[in-house]
């Protein structure tokens, strides 16, 4: 665990050394910024696992080597957090609000029409890393109930119909480069 | 009856009004000006404690009483303004900070002069990333115009703001976790006493005070006492935005004064617009999913503090979710308690187990409308044992949705017991033999 140089993300499997460089010089200059505190933990991680798509176990060991933290705390606090995903995400993602308003307009029927749509079960990234598909408890977007986010937007008053064509839009478009 | 002037939801209908220079134009910064230029810190604390202003985050605390707890001479003291919103239903925090963020960085501004401190933070909520840069921006622009940084306005006063993103954890909004989540680590509660006006954030002297009450503050000082106790109620003075959500016509956040009856939120035109088709209410759930619920028969109460205790309930965060008669309670029940394990920290047991026990009975009565005469009895056992012996209020609110349910609708349980015993593989009686209480299909 004394590896200093996080791993690339495998979603970009072979991502050229010089974008691989760049981001660690971008996630270097967060915790200068920060000046290596280990109260910056939280926001540090932000960086990370907005730089890297996910936080790997590499990637953790050497923030926890900078910020001179024990890795167990910051697997904890990476651990601790729903914002923090150790798994690479889907290249999209559709996040299904399951909260009280939101459940109450009807969500658990979309989630179910996309689940069939995709042949994803809530909570997991298609095999082909396209798409994963996500639930939360409560985005707060509980005027707009039902609510559903799709590669970060939020979409209000969300139909099954309308989503399920839009999905399909979405993959149907040409994947991201690797 | 309604609002001639919005406190919170301040010029509502002006154009970029998150614009610094706008908000200015319409009278914005002006209250902070004239305190740092004219006032003491000790005149705007007494302001806000004779405004009677009570804490909106939920449990409607004085706001003035609560800054006057700080210790005399010890420093430096921290401002923590609190924009996690997380309790299901709550969603007037972000609109507040998406339409006028300056309103909401003035008051900040404005409380931390008052109670002499110069580092403070605001805690977004971590899903709220386009606020936070709304927020930033905004904050930039402040620094720009001098209102923040170093020697403000030639008074000497110094002040930093930083606002700092969360990742996703309902807990971090208990002011305690929230500290925890600042410096950096698990976002679990910390043992009160000492309470955070004596040793808060990084063992500082620290006041937590919520966007909502912030947002009420340059008003304060700008307009004075006697004009913000014109409205609302003499213990409740101010208004409340109120997050109207579930099955009414109009949801949405709406300001009205404190006093308001239930009735007028749900039915008005230019609020809720009554009940989607017309339907008959069923459960009212007038403070986030932590408030024991309301039914019909309390639409008249009015919306206050003391109004809402006296019916058995809290206003708590002012999120009034209202639910027709499609909806069943132990459905309702579930989902709630679901959310409240999901988002248990895990410190203590009573919550971090219960809230697993009664989420896994309620998933068999309400999911597989299977119920054994036993599982009444049971859940009254599990939220009794929960109630009162929780590290916070966490396993406290978990307690509220299920014991609403069986107390208002104790029916709906027994309908599915009965009808269980109905089953023709009949598991309806416990006798040791028909496998566990709990199927394996409930586990989670």
């Amino acid at each position: 665990m004394s590896n200093r140089a996080p791993a690339e993300s495998p979603a970009r499997g072979s991502a050229s050394a010089a974008i691989a460089d760049n981001r660690q010089k971008l996630l270097e200059a967060t915790m200068r910024r920060h000046q290596y505190r280990p109260d910056a933990l939280i926001e540090v991680l932000h960086k990370a696992q907005e730089l890297y798509g996910y936080l790997s176990p590499q990637l953790l060991a050497s923030i926890a080597h900078s910020l001179h933290l024990p890795p167990s705390r910051v697997y904890g606090v990476a651990t601790f957090y729903h914002f923090f995903s150790l798994a690479p995400q889907g290249e999209h993602t559709c996040t299904v609000c399951l909260g009280t308003a939101c459940y109450v307009k009807g969500a658990l029927e979309i989630l179910s029409a996309l689940e069939a749509e995709t042949g994803l079960k809530a909570g997991h990234t298609s095999p082909d890393g396209r798409l994963s598909l996500l639930t939360a408890r409560c985005l707060g977007a509980c005027g707009i109930a039902p609510a559903v986010v799709l590669d970060g937007v939020v979409i209000g008053h969300a139909d099954a119909e309308t989503l399920r064509a839009r999905l399909h839009a979405l993959l149907a478009e040409a994947p991201v480069a690797p | 009856m309604g609002l001639s002037e919005h406190i919170v939801m301040r010029e509502l209908d002006v154009p970029e009004i998150n614009d610094f220079e706008v908000y200015r134009r319409h009278g914005g910064w002006e209250a902070y000006r004239m305190a740092l230029k004219e006032k003491n810190p000790a005149d705007i604390v007494a302001m806000v404690k004779e405004s009677g202003l009570r804490g909106r985050g939920g449990a409607g605390f004085p706001t003035g009483i609560k800054w006057g707890f700080l210790p005399k001479g010890v420093y430096p003291r921290y401002l923590l303004c609190n924009c996690d919103e997380s309790e299901p239903g709550t969603f007037n925090n972000h609109q507040i900070i998406d339409r006028n963020p300056h309103q909401l960085i003035e008051g900040v501004a404005l409380s931390a002069f008052a109670i002499e401190c110069h580092t403070a933070y605001i805690y977004m909520r971590g899903e709220f990333a386009a606020a936070a840069i709304t927020l930033e921006r905004a904050i930039a622009e402040a620094y720009r115009a001098g209102f923040l940084g170093r020697n403000i306005l030639g008074t000497g006063f110094d002040l930093d703001i930083y606002v700092h993103r969360g990742a996703g954890a309902y807990i971090c909004g208990e002011e305690t976790a929230l500290m925890e989540s600042l410096e950096g680590k698990i976002g679990q509660p910390r043992l009160k006493p000492p309470f955070p006006a004596v040793a808060g954030l990084y063992g500082k002297p620290t006041i937590i005070n919520n966007v909502e009450t912030l947002a009420n503050v340059p008003r304060i000082v700008e307009k004075g006492v006697a004009w913000y106790r014109s409205h609302g109620t003499e213990k409740s003075p101010g208004t409340k935005c109120f997050s109207l959500s579930g099955h009414v016509n109009r949801p949405g956040n709406y300001e009205l004064p404190f006093g308001v009856p239930l009735r007028e939120l749900i039915e008005s035109p230019e609020y809720g617009g009554g009940m989607r088709g017309g339907r008959p209410v069923k459960i009212i759930i007038p403070g986030g999913a932590s408030a024991p619920w309301l039914t019909h028969e309390h639409l008249d109460v009015p919306l206050d503090y003391e109004s809402v205790a006296a019916a058995g309930s809290m206003l708590g965060s002012g999120a009034v979710i209202v639910l027709d008669d499609t909806v069943k309670a132990p459905h309702v029940a579930y989902k709630m308690d679901e959310f409240f394990k999901h988002e248990s920290c895990g410190k203590c047991t009573p919550c971090r187990e219960g809230t697993h026990w009664l989420v896994r009975v309620l998933h068999r009565i309400a999911e597989e409308g299977h119920a054994t005469p036993e599982d009444i009895p049971t859940l009254h056992g599990i939220y009794n044992q929960m109630a009162g012996n929780c590290f916070c209020l966490l396993g406290e609110s978990a307690v509220m949705p299920i014991k609403s349910a069986l107390t208002l609708f104790p029916e709906e349980f027994e309908a599915v017991v009965a009808a269980s015993r109905r089953l023709p593989h009949g598991n309806g009686q416990r006798d040791g033999k028909s496998g566990p209480v709990i199927p394996l299909s409930a586990r989670h």
